[in-house]
């Protein structure tokens, strides 16, 4: 009986009055919980953070950073060299070129998608066809880089094959870039669709009821009631990819690439992968990793007001 | 007489009408359903030649004949797959690999976001900060590694399974999930005299199967198809017995792509392994995933639209 005065009596004046002592008894198993994640967090996320100190120093991984001795140019000598290196900065133009394809013909393709399958009149074919579509999103892009030599090879391939042709769709840069566009539609076009489509379904169907009877055509209804709809996603979908212009995906660049096209494919992510893990340059790729990264941030939260001024939530 | 012939058409006029859009609108639905046909085959077809192609024999593919039939049937690839210790063995070992990681991860990730649906939890916020942080700056790929150098988990399994068992954007996920179910569950428990763990065993987790499973999809899809960590932390030889499939299949095939001269000249993918084995160690590596997505297309569907809303 005690007991069930002393709980609602703790609810109602929530933890703030409640004593230390007493509150750690009750919820210290939530502390205990949160033990092994915050571990990881601290060290698996922090303490690389620390690390980026070496960006500063000079290339020397076997002393902790702190005790390395600073690079040249007051710390920025990894910096300058980096903008000195044109192979960073084909890398750079390669990654915001291939990032800005991705946003300006990738975005709108699921959106035309989702407003396909939204038209589709037969519930259960659709259900089918959105299994089917979700498929590609599950297969890694080595799996992908692969079907797509057997499908793409200039000679051998089957598209060629089938056409009578021998062009080189992987072969040369502008082709090769093209394929980068048209793989990652193919990828990740349906599986992009799901939040599209969840958006459709907060649409009123009263609205669409009220075109009918005022005689609007199909694609009336669309240009007035569905695109007005999901809107604000659209906007902040765009608006967070534009935020990921200087981010680099590393799986996709990487197993598409051939010698044939390096000078297109090779992206920030490769050129770190190359300079810091290949060729041990330690300082130098934590340089250009850092530079990424804030970079990053900056466009994140120039982005997320940029949300907020079109009048949508942002994302935080 | 016109006022009534007048009259006799009035509802047949509307009737007419009715007719016409009734078939129009029929039309454009035939067109969109064949416009979702054409979209469905385009997935599908890369997949239903890879398959034909492993289902070929090895002369066929060379003369190049194979497209969405196979010629020569038979199941040698696979055979041969299923024969080759190297390919076996790195099979299996990632569907371990999988398994320990999923768990873990699925795990982990509920430690993470249970403690902070409570309003009242102590240093919640601060606790939040350091977790969400991590989303929008990373330290880089460089300092990763050098912190898995320091601690000594290169070229060892721990590299696949410790450094990216817990995903922020997952932990979300699950976090928005949990917000759904009602605070007066809980309360009504811990009236009860539940402490927060009971309550989790009682209340939440029965109720978040449908985003268990979601997260559980995302985190073995994440590592079945894991490829980049597996490059880079295992680059010494005698880790090679930990390489996950994505990596063998990736040096598989660029080893059996010649150099540039002569990629120009006969295209790529000519040498080294038959085709057909390298096509059924494709389809091995797929199918576990094709088979399973589909059964959970409902929850993850949920799970995605949480994550965009809130993410």
């Amino acid at each position: 009986m005690s007991d069930v005065k002393q709980a609602s009596l703790n609810r109602n004046i929530r933890s703030q009055k409640m004593p230390w002592k007493v509150y750690m008894r009750r919820y210290w198993t939530l502390y205990l919980l949160l033990i092994l994640p915050l571990a990881f967090f601290l060290v698996f996320r922090y303490t690389p953070m620390s690390y980026i100190l070496l960006a500063f120093k000079k290339n020397n991984i076997l002393l902790p950073p702190w005790q390395v001795p600073w690079a040249k140019n007051n710390g920025f000598e990894w910096f300058i060299k980096a903008f000195q290196d044109r192979n960073f900065i084909a890398a750079l133009r390669n990654t915001i070129f291939l990032n800005l394809l991705d946003l300006l013909i990738g975005t709108p393709m699921p959106i035309i998608m989702a407003l396909i399958l939204n038209e589709l009149a037969f519930p259960k074919y659709k259900r089918v066809t959105q299994t089917v579509l979700y498929l590609p999103h599950f297969l890694s892009w080595v799996i992908i880089s692969s079907i797509s030599l057997r499908l793409f090879a200039t000679n051998d391939g089957m598209i060629n094959k089938l056409m009578g042709t021998s062009i080189p769709f992987l072969g040369t840069e502008n082709n090769w870039r093209a394929m980068y566009i048209v793989l990652g539609i193919w990828k990740e076009c349906g599986w992009n669709t799901i939040i599209y489509l969840a958006a459709l379904t907060g649409i009123s169907p009263e609205l669409y009821e009220a075109a009918e009877v005022d005689g609007a055509s199909r694609l009336q209804k669309i240009w007035h009631i569905t695109l007005p709809g999901i809107r604000s996603t659209i906007i902040v979908l765009l608006i967070m990819n534009l935020g990921h212009i200087l981010g680099s995906e590393f799986d996709r660049p990487f197993t598409l690439s051939n010698p044939l096209v390096v000078g297109a494919s090779k992206t920030i992510s490769i050129f770190v992968y190359e300079r810091g893990i290949q060729g041990s340059q330690f300082s130098l790729s934590t340089a250009v990793g850092l530079f990424q990264s804030v970079v990053c941030v900056i466009f994140l939260l120039l982005s997320n007001s940029l949300a907020k001024k079109f009048g949508e939530r942002g994302i935080w | 007489m016109s006022t009534v012939n007048n009259a006799a058409s009035l509802p047949n006029k509307k009737l007419h009408d009715g007719m016409i859009k009734s078939r129009k609108t029929r039309v454009g639905d035939l067109v969109i359903a064949f416009v979702c046909l054409v979209a469905m085959l385009i997935c599908l077809l890369p997949m239903v030649h890879v398959l034909a192609c492993s289902l070929s024999s090895a002369d066929a593919l060379v003369r190049n004949d194979v497209f969405l039939w196979p010629k020569g049937w038979n199941l040698e690839a696979y055979k041969t797959v299923m024969t080759t210790e190297k390919y076996v063995r790195s099979l299996g070992w990632t569907a371990v690999l999988t398994v320990v990681c999923t768990l873990l991860s699925l795990f982990l990730t509920i430690c993470t976001a249970y403690p902070l649906i409570y309003p009242n939890l102590r240093g919640g916020k601060v606790i939040n900060f350091i977790i969400l942080f991590t989303m929008y700056f990373s330290a880089g790929t460089i300092p990763s590694y050098i912190l898995l150098n320091n601690i000594h988990f290169l070229n060892t399994p721990w590299a696949l399974i410790v450094p990216n068992c817990i995903s922020v954007f997952n932990v979300i996920i699950m976090r928005s999930f949990f917000y759904g179910v009602p605070d007066s569950l809980r309360e009504a428990a811990e009236i009860d005299g539940a402490g927060p763990i009971r309550v989790l065993f009682r209340v939440y987790l029965p109720l978040s199967l449908p985003v268990i499973a979601t997260l559980a999809l995302f985190y073995a899809v994440g590592r079945w198809n894991g490829f980049s960590d597996a490059l880079m932390y295992l680059k010494k030889s005698e880790s090679e017995k930990y390489w996950p499939i994505q990596l063998l299949l990736y040096n598989v095939i660029k080893n059996s792509t010649q150099t540039s001269e002569q990629v120009a000249q006969e295209g790529f993918f000519n040498n080294g392994v038959s085709k057909t084995i390298q096509m059924a160690t494709v389809m091995f590596a797929t199918v576990p995933i094709l088979i399973v997505y589909p059964w959970l297309q409902r929850y993850f569907v949920t799970g995605v639209t949480i994550g965009a809303v809130k993410g």
